[in-house]
């Protein structure tokens, strides 16, 4: 191996293992170490100063303490459980919204495709932070939303939307709505309209052709789009501290919390190790679809 | 698909578009309000955007912020290249799984644990918190981006032409310099790009890996937001988001010209 492809390999190689790797074993170091009121405020249970002594010791006093905390403590899994259904939630209400925008889209005309694609795009480069703000003056008390439903006659008291969970559902839904549509558009964009005036000629009404061979055939984008949504939304932090209320549990608030304002860097670790071990899951789910994707496509 | 025009697809695209706008275009709007009341309409006026432009410390972040975004970006954008070049150039190696799990990984990583990997990380080689531990934590989550634009481009990008440089006694970094990094040279741009917005936001790393004393426009931010809505961030969040639409649409018109030309020039050498 010569010494220009060393580096070329080596300099990003490097970077990503001591900035992302190293801090990821610290983080299963300090899950594993007891809690002390000094700065930093945990006991390492390994020290490797000790050499091999200190490598027995650590596992001779190997205890879950900090995860079977977790477990006792309700507020964790209850904060755990309410996050993924927020995310279910939310990710179902944003392919509810999402399928009939990437349907109209796949059906304009192509003068109008290249300007509704940049207006969807648009969004996900403005300020994350801002675009949720934004929900405050909408859907406070004396809020546009409670305005228009008065000044409509709907409702003669202001709802209370701001700091409960429907905020945090509108919130999620108005933030990742752009990476539901997108995977969605792109099956769309692909598909064989020859198949749907076949099955029309064939006598289906368009409703169930649309349900028999555009539904089925959009499929790995609506998969792609769930979990582009869903993935996000469950360790997702801004969204609910902005818009939620004090009783929206979701685990990356409670992680921020724990860290911030409990200062328990132990406990605040070990969550953060849970949350990596339940988004294993999709995150898995998710490539072998995309997998099949490209498969499919060669 | 075939295209048909109709109601319900005209519907659904304007009710999805109010949705997706009409949000940023209020905040706008009560920007240029006359009144402290965030939701009462009482005339125009420029007098947020001058009380916005009076205060310091709003001032002093947006510098720290830039300084990080133009810093981190720029930083990722040469890591990220050489990454994208080893994952789709480089052939095998030892360790290459590992390698393009760790580029993949931070995409998916939720924030709060990115930052809190990297805030006990600092602490641990007692690295002083402040602008540079921010550079560093946003050069790593941003270069992922920036490798994964980049390594799209350089896929559907013709080996031979580097071959050839190589055979005419090209050097393999004359090769890059003078065949490679001018066609991936709209990617790498657009990584760039990227990479500076995505720093540009950044709340959740950007609190845990800045120090006490080192603060962005997104914390700054965040921290009053929670005191609820002000006309002063309104007055920020419309600069904010005029800076971007600027540079999303400049950035647009200047690669699609570029794909012409490049069309263009193909077309010609076709020809001859």
């Amino acid at each position: 191996m010569n010494l220009r492809r060393l580096f070329l390999i080596g300099t990003p190689y490097l970077w990503l293992l001591v900035f992302f790797l190293i801090p990821f074993v610290i983080v299963l170091k300090i899950a594993l170490s007891d809690y002390a009121i000094s700065i930093p405020p945990y006991t390492p249970t390994l020290d490797l100063s000790a050499g091999w002594e200190g490598v027995k010791s650590f596992f001779a006093a190997l205890d879950f303490e900090n995860f079977s905390f977790l477990a006792s403590d309700a507020l964790y899994w209850k904060a755990y459980l309410s996050s993924l259904q927020i995310a279910a939630i939310s990710t179902i209400i944003t392919l509810i919204v999402g399928y009939p925008i990437a349907y109209g889209m796949a059906q304009a005309s192509d003068e109008w495709r290249p300007t509704l694609m940049m207006l969807v795009i648009l969004p996900f480069w403005t300020s994350f932070l801002i675009r949720i703000y934004s929900w405050i003056g909408i859907l406070s008390n004396e809020g546009f939303l409670n305005q228009l439903l008065m000044w409509l006659g709907i409702i003669d008291t202001p709802l209370t939307i701001l700091n409960t969970n429907v905020a945090v559902y509108v919130g999620i839904v108005y933030a990742y709505l752009p990476f539901m549509i997108l995977p969605i558009y792109a099956a769309l964009e692909k598909l064989d309209g020859s198949l749907i005036e076949a099955a029309e000629d064939l006598g289906c009404s368009r409703a169930s052709a649309f349900w028999l061979i555009t539904l089925p055939l959009s499929k790995p984008g609506v998969i792609a789009g769930c979990f582009l949504v869903f993935i996000p939304a469950l360790g997702e932090f801004v969204i609910p501290s902005i818009l939620g209320g004090s009783s929206t549990l979701m685990i990356g608030k409670v992680l921020f919390e724990e860290f911030f304002s409990n200062r328990d860097w132990p406990v605040a670790s070990a969550v953060a190790v849970v949350l990596l071990l339940i988004l294993i899951v999709p995150i898995i789910l998710f490539q072998r679809n995309e997998q099949k994707q490209r498969e499919a496509n060669q | 698909m075939n295209r048909r025009f109709s109601w319900f697809n005209a519907t659904s695209l304007t009710l999805g578009f109010a949705f997706l706008y009409l949000p940023m275009i209020i905040l706008i709007i009560f920007s240029f309000n006359a009144s402290k009341l965030v939701t009462v309409w009482a005339g125009f006026s420029t007098k947020w955007y001058g009380e916005l432009l009076g205060n310091q410390a709003f001032l002093d972040a947006a510098w720290v912020t830039l300084k990080v975004a133009v810093l981190s970006s720029t930083l990722a954008t040469v890591l990220g290249t050489m990454a994208a070049y080893v994952l789709v150039r480089a052939g095998r190696f030892a360790g290459r799984t590992l390698f393009s799990g760790m580029i993949y990984a931070p995409l998916v990583m939720p924030e709060v644990i990115t930052g809190l990997a990297m805030l006990l990380l600092f602490i641990s080689i007692g690295l002083d918190r402040g602008v540079g531990t921010i550079v560093l934590a946003h050069t790593t989550f941003t270069m992922c981006y920036v490798s994964v634009v980049v390594s799209s481009r350089l896929v559907t990008f013709d080996k031979s032409l580097e071959e050839a440089a190589l055979d005419l006694g090209c050097t393999p970094f004359d090769a890059f310099r003078s065949v490679t990094l001018p066609i991936i040279a709209p990617a790498v741009i657009s990584g760039w790009l990227l990479a500076f917005t995505l720093s540009l936001d950044d709340l959740v790393i950007s609190q845990f890996a800045a120090g006490p004393s080192s603060t962005t426009l997104p914390m700054k931010i965040f921290s009053s937001v929670r005191l609820g809505v002000s006309p002063e961030i309104n007055a920020l969040s419309t600069l904010m988001i005029s800076v971007v639409t600027v540079g999303v649409i400049t950035a647009s018109l200047v690669s699609k010209r570029s794909i012409a030309r490049q069309r263009a020039e193909e077309q010609a050498a076709a020809r001859t």
